[in-house]
């Protein structure tokens, strides 16, 4: 379980860009989770709950938005997105591909703050 | 009092990225090349490290080790009988190693000195996968004794893995092992990787193990060759 450590790393981040924008309090933080982040989005909402704690981000909410995995065909040109993480196959022909379009996301998009 | 948005668009991990970024490229221009052995607890990261050192110290090369344990220096003590220099990282209950713990132990180590350097991760087949330690490949072991189906249960590791080695092949038999179910795993949730069947114990596949390390390493500092030669000189 590293989500407590990325819980800190995304706190840290979020409550620099916080600072710089001179906000009093932040409200929110929105995250992008690709599902091969290798990070358990119930896990990080239970982290970031204590991660917050006396910090710029105290009683903040974060939104977390899942993100499946897509995959590039170069034999069909198309993009497949995927149900799990278990097969990573296109959707037309039916052949494995490694090629990772979207899933490893772990990114902020935004904080929503008052000042 | 009004609500303001601030777009950040900003990797949660942009600082360890950021770091690995800058030891991917100090490891370039010493010419050392660098691999990450991530597994879970008990796969057997630490015998296949020594028999492979031991291996690569007696063919002449120069080799070096960090190793990675939540609490004890066990580990370094064992990979240490190969003759080759190991550094121990206590993580101290962190249960993978990012980009600093590695910077933070090559003080003092010439690593231009280095034909290989190996960092052993600590057991955990989940955390490890997404931290980036500026390494040049990445392989996930996976013992027979595990179960077919391991990659199935945690896809973003092997996703992540250059390579795939199967570990204690010499209990294969025991355990009647699948060999076909386990390759169709791994190749579900990380098509086209390469693997290999290894054993430390008796030694069984390890000297194809260093032969394709060796083959790496030469096409990746023919990779490095063509770079500048298309970038200019740097």
């Amino acid at each position: 379980m590293h989500e407590l450590s990325i819980a800190h790393s995304l706190v840290e981040i979020a409550g620099e860009a916080a600072c710089q924008a001179n906000a009093k309090q932040v409200e929110a933080v929105t995250l992008r989770l690709g599902a091969l982040s290798g990070v358990v989005k119930d896990a990080l909402l239970f982290s970031y709950d204590i991660a917050i704690e006396n910090t710029l981000l105290a009683g903040s909410r974060l939104y977390i938005e899942e993100l499946p995995v897509v995959v590039y065909c170069p034999d069909c040109d198309t993009q497949t997105t995927l149900d799990g993480v278990q097969r990573f196959r296109c959707d037309q022909c039916g052949q494995p591909t490694a090629q990772i379009i979207q899933g490893k996301e772990m990114e902020i998009v935004s904080l929503e703050y008052t000042e | 009092m009004s609500s303001r948005l601030l777009e950040i668009h900003q990797g949660i991990l942009s600082k360890n990225d950021r770091l690995a970024r800058e030891l991917r490229d100090r490891f370039e221009k010493a010419g050392v090349y660098v691999v990450n052995l991530v597994s879970s607890p008990g796969t057997g990261k630490t015998a296949f490290l020594e028999r492979t050192l031991s291996m690569l110290v007696e063919q002449g090369c120069s080799a070096a080790a960090l190793v990675g344990d939540l609490a004890t220096e066990n580990d370094a003590r064992r990979l240490e009988r190969s003759g080759a220099p190991v550094r121990q990282i206590v993580t101290a209950g962190i249960c993978h190693l990012e980009a600093n713990m590695i910077a933070e132990h090559l003080a003092g180590w010439r690593l231009d000195t280095l034909d290989f350097l190996f960092i052993e991760n600590v057991g955990n087949l989940v955390c490890p996968s997404s931290y980036d330690l500026g390494e040049a490949l990445r392989i996930a072991l996976l013992s027979v004794t595990e179960g077919e189906d391991k990659p199935l249960k945690y896809p973003p590791m092997f996703n992540s893995a250059d390579l795939a080695i199967i570990t204690k092949l010499d209990l294969a038999e025991a355990v009647e092992f699948k060999y076909e179910e386990t390759y169709a795993n791994i190749q579900a949730v990380r098509p086209g990787i390469r693997v290999l069947e290894t054993s430390a114990k008796t030694g069984d596949g390890m000297a194809a193990w260093i032969e394709l390390l060796k083959r790496c390493k030469t096409d990746w500092q023919q990779s490095q060759l063509q770079e500048i030669h298309l970038n200019g000189h740097r």
